[in-house]
């Protein structure tokens, strides 16, 4: 095995762990802040994707369909909070899992009502197709690259938003103890209604990233979201720091395990066990980590401290 | 206890009364597919392809009234059997037909003989069901899912290829491609690669393949599989450095996706909507009139098997209950399929003829899967030999 390989593959790793972390990242703000289960996280990602792509076509620039497509989600993430998630508030999770449950089928139908169940046509514009040599003897997607360097950035401002903020502190007071920032007379429905809408924008920034390295069709939000939900257990639930460290750990984890898992296992094994456990051995890595993290730090890596769970 | 006996005697006469009207009875068809989910584009492709044949047959199979029942098993065994359950026990279908997925099928076409009732499957073709586990109530308008990529290995084979990289999901259809391509390709094989089924994303064993630099790719990867696959292949610049060649890949559910992207890609096949049969002039002219769209071999597939199912209940004249004349009569193939004329292997496996095809730019404009050249003429599976049946 030779360094730029595993120097790749690391930067493969990081490229999916960041995708993850974009979807986590709203996922566990909701789930820690609004006490709510939101399965239908992985529907804003499609609508992200689709959005879009969509205004790709119409518009013919890929930039301005980002843009386009980013204010989408969050206006549909807006309003799914307004019409169907705030009266799951109170309720139980079993009743809020059964209601976005019900929101991922509602979406996956309008979907394929609106743009067909057929996968769409994506493509790269030709200034994001080429590669960059980012070492030498590393030539790496320059589209790739940029998907890193979103996630990072986007990482970096949440960092900014979340410890410098006035909203920030809001949001980190309302995970540690939301009745205590009720109490204290802040508005507590419209940073439940910022809060979803901008976890939906990073759901569906994931979504239009996804767009031209995935097939975009009806669905495509569940194959992703299980690994987001174990990034959120692993991170700990309503922590940004967690979202963001368990994100890279399950991509690094996730990547390696399929890439190198086999060569060391025909290393001790003979080359028909190697090729029948490799495989299946890297796709249970990130849960077998799950079951670790919740055998042994329930909480999660970095729990949100004075959470009242 | 005497009121019983008499209802007993009565509903008995009943039984007898509806008798011989039982001809003119209803058959009940049950299609399981999969239908929700990414692989939802396919579920719909056979389902359309059910409903032209059903046009196309005065919406009376075997010229009786029909009624088709339509299963969603999500690409999952557990819900394809669960589904089997209910429309054997609750619908009692005379014919269960379908399934994608060859580990669904496993877990469905078991279930579906053991009652007594014909399967009739349209695309999976798991090594088991076309050996040890063959059926006399089992029949495919498909394929043996070795046989396609024998056909490719073969080519692979004569063009003198070698250092071929191997990739499949893992799961029974994955292994059976690859142990068919290999039966034919004799060429060094670099590695052997077997990826999650319904994976995302290639990019890190992209990476392996690359690093292993071979002179050749040879995959299977259905659905959205393929479409993200190839998508990851041509972004990661490898098109124009090692060529790809697959099965089931690249085709046309997932050519609207792939578009350009597809250009120069080999496939091998047994069906292709040029193919100049008369019964695939048809069913393709009528079917992109009717849905707007060019069907897949999936399609075709199941449009096969509504047709063998008609014909199989026109030669015993609409009698339902006369299993073994239906058996007999599916025995000889003796329909219009749109492959062309194929016969019946001894483990009802269609002997048929493999094609070479090609991604290429069509007279529209769009890009299309065309004919090369035939590779095998009527191509037996390998397994038929392991299958006991005698007739």
């Amino acid at each position: 095995m030779n360094i730029f390989l595993i120097l790749e593959q690391t930067l493969n790793g990081l490229q999916f762990g960041v995708m993850l972390f974009l979807m986590a990242a709203g996922l566990t703000l909701v789930f820690g802040i609004m006490n709510l289960v939101n399965l239908a996280h992985g529907s804003l990602y499609m609508v992200g994707a689709y959005l879009a792509t969509t205004f790709a076509q119409w518009t013919g620039s890929f930039l301005l369909a980002l843009v386009l497509a980013l204010a989408g989600s969050l206006v549909v993430g807006i309003v799914v909070e307004l019409v169907a998630l705030r009266t799951l508030y109170e309720r139980d999770h079993l009743d809020q899992v059964l209601a976005t449950f019900g929101l991922i089928l509602f979406f996956n139908e309008l979907i394929a009502i609106l743009w067909g169940r057929s996968a769409l046509y994506t493509t790269l514009p030709t200034w994001l197709s080429g590669h960059v040599a980012l070492l030498p003897g590393i030539r790496y997607p320059v589209y790739r690259a940029l998907v890193i360097l979103v996630g990072l950035v986007v990482a970096g401002l949440l960092w900014v938003v979340v410890t410098r903020t006035r909203l920030g502190m809001l949001i980190r007071a309302g995970a540690s103890n939301r009745t205590m920032v009720a109490a204290l007379g802040v508005n507590v429905r419209l940073l439940y209604t910022v809060v979803f809408g901008s976890g939906a924008a990073l759901a569906g920034l994931a979504g239009l990233m996804a767009g031209p390295i995935y097939a975009v069709q009806p669905g495509m939000g569940e194959q992703i979201l299980i690994q987001v939900f174990v990034v959120i257990v692993i991170g700990g639930i309503g922590s940004i720091r967690g979202a963001l460290v368990g994100a890279v750990i399950v991509g690094m984890v996730d990547t390696l395990g399929r890439a190198f898992l086999k060569p060391m296992l025909s290393t001790v094994l003979s080359a028909p066990a190697a090729d029948t456990a490799g495989p299946a051995i890297a796709s249970m890595l990130i849960y077998l980590l799950m079951a670790a993290v919740l055998a042994f730090r329930p909480q999660g890596l970095f729990p949100v401290t004075g959470a009242e769970r | 206890m005497r009121t019983t006996s008499l209802a007993l005697v009565i509903g008995l006469l009943v039984a007898l009364a509806a008798g011989p009207a039982a001809a003119a009875e209803t058959v009940k068809i049950g299609f399981i597919t999969s239908l929700s989910g990414p692989a939802g584009i396919i579920g719909k492709h056979m389902k359309d392809s059910v409903e032209l044949a059903l046009d196309h047959l005065g919406r009376k199979v075997g010229g009786l009234e029909t009624e088709v029942i339509y299963g969603d098993d999500q690409r999952k065994p557990d819900v394809g059997k669960q589904l089997a359950d209910e429309m054997l026990k609750k619908h009692r279908v005379h014919f269960v037909s379908g399934v994608i997925w060859s580990n669904v099928m496993l877990a469905v076409a078991p279930t579906v003989t053991q009652a007594g009732t014909l399967m009739i499957g349209t695309n999976a073709g798991p090594h088991e069901l076309a050996g040890k586990m063959c059926h006399e109530l089992y029949f495919t308008t498909s394929w043996q899912n070795d046989q396609t990529p024998e056909a490719m290995g073969k080519y692979m084979q004569d063009q003198g290829l070698t250092d071929v990289y191997a990739m499949a999901p893992n799961y029974a259809a994955g292994k059976d491609m690859i142990s068919g391509f290999k039966r034919y390709f004799k060429g060094r094989i670099v590695d052997e690669v077997y990826t999650k089924l319904g994976q995302q994303d290639y990019q890190a064993e992209i990476s392996q393949l690359r690093a292993k630099s071979p002179k050749a790719v040879f995959v299977f990867y259905p659905g959205d599989m393929g479409i993200q696959f190839v998508k990851q292949y041509a972004q990661a610049g490898l098109r124009d450095q090692i060529p790809l060649y697959s099965v089931y890949t690249v085709d046309e559910v997932t050519l609207p996706a792939l578009k350009e992207t597809a250009l120069g890609q080999w496939e091998t096949r047994y069906w292709s909507p040029d193919l100049k049969n008369e019964p695939n002039v048809k069913y393709i002219a009528d079917f992109r009139k009717k849905f707007g769209y060019t069907p897949s071999f999936y399609g075709a597939q199941s449009y096969d098997g509504i047709m063998l199912i008609d014909s199989a209940i026109r030669a015993v004249k609409g009698d339902l209950s006369n299993k073994k004349g239906m058996v007999a009569a599916m025995r000889k193939a003796d329909f219009k399929s749109t492959r062309g004329r194929f016969t019946y292997n001894v483990n009802h496996h269609p002997i048929q003829n493999f094609y070479l095809l090609k991604a290429v730019k069509g007279a529209g404009g769009e890009v299309e899967m065309q004919v090369q050249k035939a590779v095998f003429e009527n191509h037996k599976d390998a397994y038929h030999k392991d299958c006991g049946m005698r007739w």
